[in-house]
């Protein structure tokens, strides 16, 4: 963290003088971290049309939180992120199994993840306003141990990227052409689905459960507007993740919103951009 | 358009390479999808699959593809090899066959941000297509989609390809690497006349070129005589298989799609 600190000092903001604020300099790496996980992760949700997938996954994340607080852990993010990972797992089987069409079988799992989160969030007459900062997310309260454990995710995902994306691709392209050369589609999506589950998991805490799903639909969708090939397509989405997540995060701190929100509306407006310039033909 | 008929069609299973389905039945869910199907494929050979829609085509590209339970048998001989046993996607007894599948054309969309040259890649390489694609696979690729006159759509994206483009791109990967049976879903849907045309000249070539046997399904009957060698009326089980003009002009070709006799083979 030291080095970051020195390197923040080098900034010309006030906030990034040596010895203060360090929320502020907390805030700025954690979005550093989350900004490109989410600008990464995007490209293949939407591009195997999983963003109603998940939006239901940020939904059970709370769930989680709800039966963690329930069951007593200091830590309830651990047991949301088991109930995601479990969540995952369960939509997939069902899905493969069933014969309805998947954004159904969708909104049965998120309906019923709200329910039971709502549910155990005020079981015995409890009040819900606890929960409350878990729908607008508050990045300045990020500490060091969450920004490493956000890089260690970082890694995660760019080595599952590294190694599987083609069958990842190729699986939500065609299913059978992909099982025909010998890719195991269920797990493919199974494990996809799950990183999804982890990482929307750890950093709803920050972001906030309601912003979360247009930081994994947004970069990706304005970078189809303009990309003609996977390089160009994800380099448009890590760049525009990135960008508008530090430009939300400065917004938010001097004029004092919340940063979860300035960034989607951000990327919004970098979508905007990207349909204007959008490729004819 | 046709130029060659292969030797080894009229004799058994003797000394070609074959791909033996007997007694093949599926079932999917409680309901028949294919009941006792048996018929040869050799290599060198063009075979058509015809029949009505639900008649189970599909299912027994998946069977074959191992994709599929079934029960029965499906047995492939190489070229003077012993027969090798495929059971449900497991193989006994060697090395399983390779099969080149032509899938029913995928649906892209007209921005989806995939190349031929990504998607290529994708299928046939490990190297992770989100990172620029480096000189060495390109080539590859291209020479890949030489064979189905492709260079020149490399770097175009997925969905802006015409229909008969798409199957020939989707052929090029089939044939990477060069399959002992290629098996092709109803190759000549959405294609134009003339892209119809270049395909078929195409599979024509390719079967002399590598002999490999090729079975496809299509709905096109006026095509049929000019490049298969044989056909095989399916529904649920096999109705007739023969020569083209002899399943075409069959009372069973006529009862399963509802034409009187004395019409002639369009549909």
């Amino acid at each position: 963290m030291e080095l970051w600190y020195s390197l923040v000092s080098l900034l010309p903001f006030e906030w990034a003088q040596p010895g203060t604020m360090y929320f502020m300099k907390h805030a700025l790496l954690a979005v550093l971290v989350i900004s490109p996980l989410f600008g990464i992760l995007s490209t293949m949700v939407v591009h195997s049309r999983m963003s109603f997938f998940s939006d239901a996954l940020g939904h059970s994340a709370f769930t989680g939180m709800a039966i963690g607080a329930l069951c007593g852990f200091n830590e309830p993010s651990w047991a949301a992120v088991i109930f995601a990972i479990l969540f995952a797992l369960l939509f997939n089987l069902v899905r493969r199994r069933s014969a309805l069409a998947s954004d159904t079988v969708i909104g049965v799992f998120s309906s019923t993840a709200v329910a039971l989160g709502i549910f155990l969030s005020t079981l015995g007459g409890r009040s819900f306003t606890k929960f409350n900062n878990l729908l607008i997310g508050d990045i300045l309260s990020v500490e060091p141990a969450k920004i490493g454990l956000l890089a260690l995710i970082l890694v995660l995902v760019v080595l599952l990227w590294a190694g599987s994306f083609n069958q990842l691709m190729l699986s939500a392209v065609h299913p059978a052409l992909a099982d025909s050369r010998g890719i195991r589609v269920f797990w493919q999506e199974t494990v996809f689905s799950m990183a999804i589950a982890v990482v929307v998991t750890l950093s709803m805490t920050w972001v906030g459960l309601l912003v979360i799903n247009s930081l994994l639909v947004l970069p990706a969708a304005s970078a189809r507007n303009v990309a003609r090939n996977m390089a160009q397509y994800h380099l448009i989405s890590l760049l525009g993740a990135v960008v508008a997540g530090v430009a939300g995060l400065m917004t938010s701190y001097y004029i004092g919103a919340s940063a979860g929100a300035a960034i989607t509306l951000y990327l919004a407006v970098w979508f905007l951009i990207t349909f204007l310039l959008r490729k004819k033909g | 358009m046709r130029k060659i008929k292969h030797g080894r069609l009229a004799t058994g299973c003797a000394d070609a390479c074959c791909l033996k389905l007997e007694g093949l039945s599926v079932r999917l869910q409680g309901d028949s999808i294919l009941e006792d199907v048996s018929f040869h494929l050799h290599c060198g050979e063009i075979v058509a699959l015809i029949g009505p829609n639900g008649a189970g085509k599909s299912s027994l590209f998946r069977s074959i593809l191992g994709q599929m339970p079934y029960r029965g048998s499906i047995t492939f001989s190489p070229a003077g090899g012993p027969a090798i046993r495929l059971a449900d996607g497991t193989v006994t007894g060697g090395k399983r066959p390779l099969v080149g599948y032509v899938p029913q054309a995928p649906s892209f969309d007209r921005g989806d941000p995939v190349s031929v040259l990504d998607f290529f890649t994708a299928a046939t390489a490990k190297w992770p297509v989100w990172l620029p694609v480096p000189k060495g696979y390109r080539e590859r690729a291209a020479a890949s989609l030489a064979r189905v006159h492709g260079e020149d759509l490399l770097d175009k994206p997925m969905g802006a390809l015409s229909g008969g483009q798409l199957q020939r791109v989707l052929l090029a990967l089939a044939l990477e690497p060069v399959p002992h049976i290629l098996i092709l879903d109803e190759p000549l849907s959405g294609v134009d006349i003339e892209g119809e045309h270049q395909l078929l000249e195409m599979l024509d070539e390719l079967r002399t070129q590598y002999d490999l046997s090729i079975f496809l399904s299509t709905h096109d009957f006026a095509t049929l005589s000019q490049f298969a060698d044989k056909v095989i009326l399916l529904n649920k089980r096999v109705l007739k298989a023969g020569p083209p003009d002899e399943v075409l002009s069959s009372p069973e070709f006529y009862e399963t799609f509802h034409l009187r006799m004395g019409k002639g083979g369009e549909a």
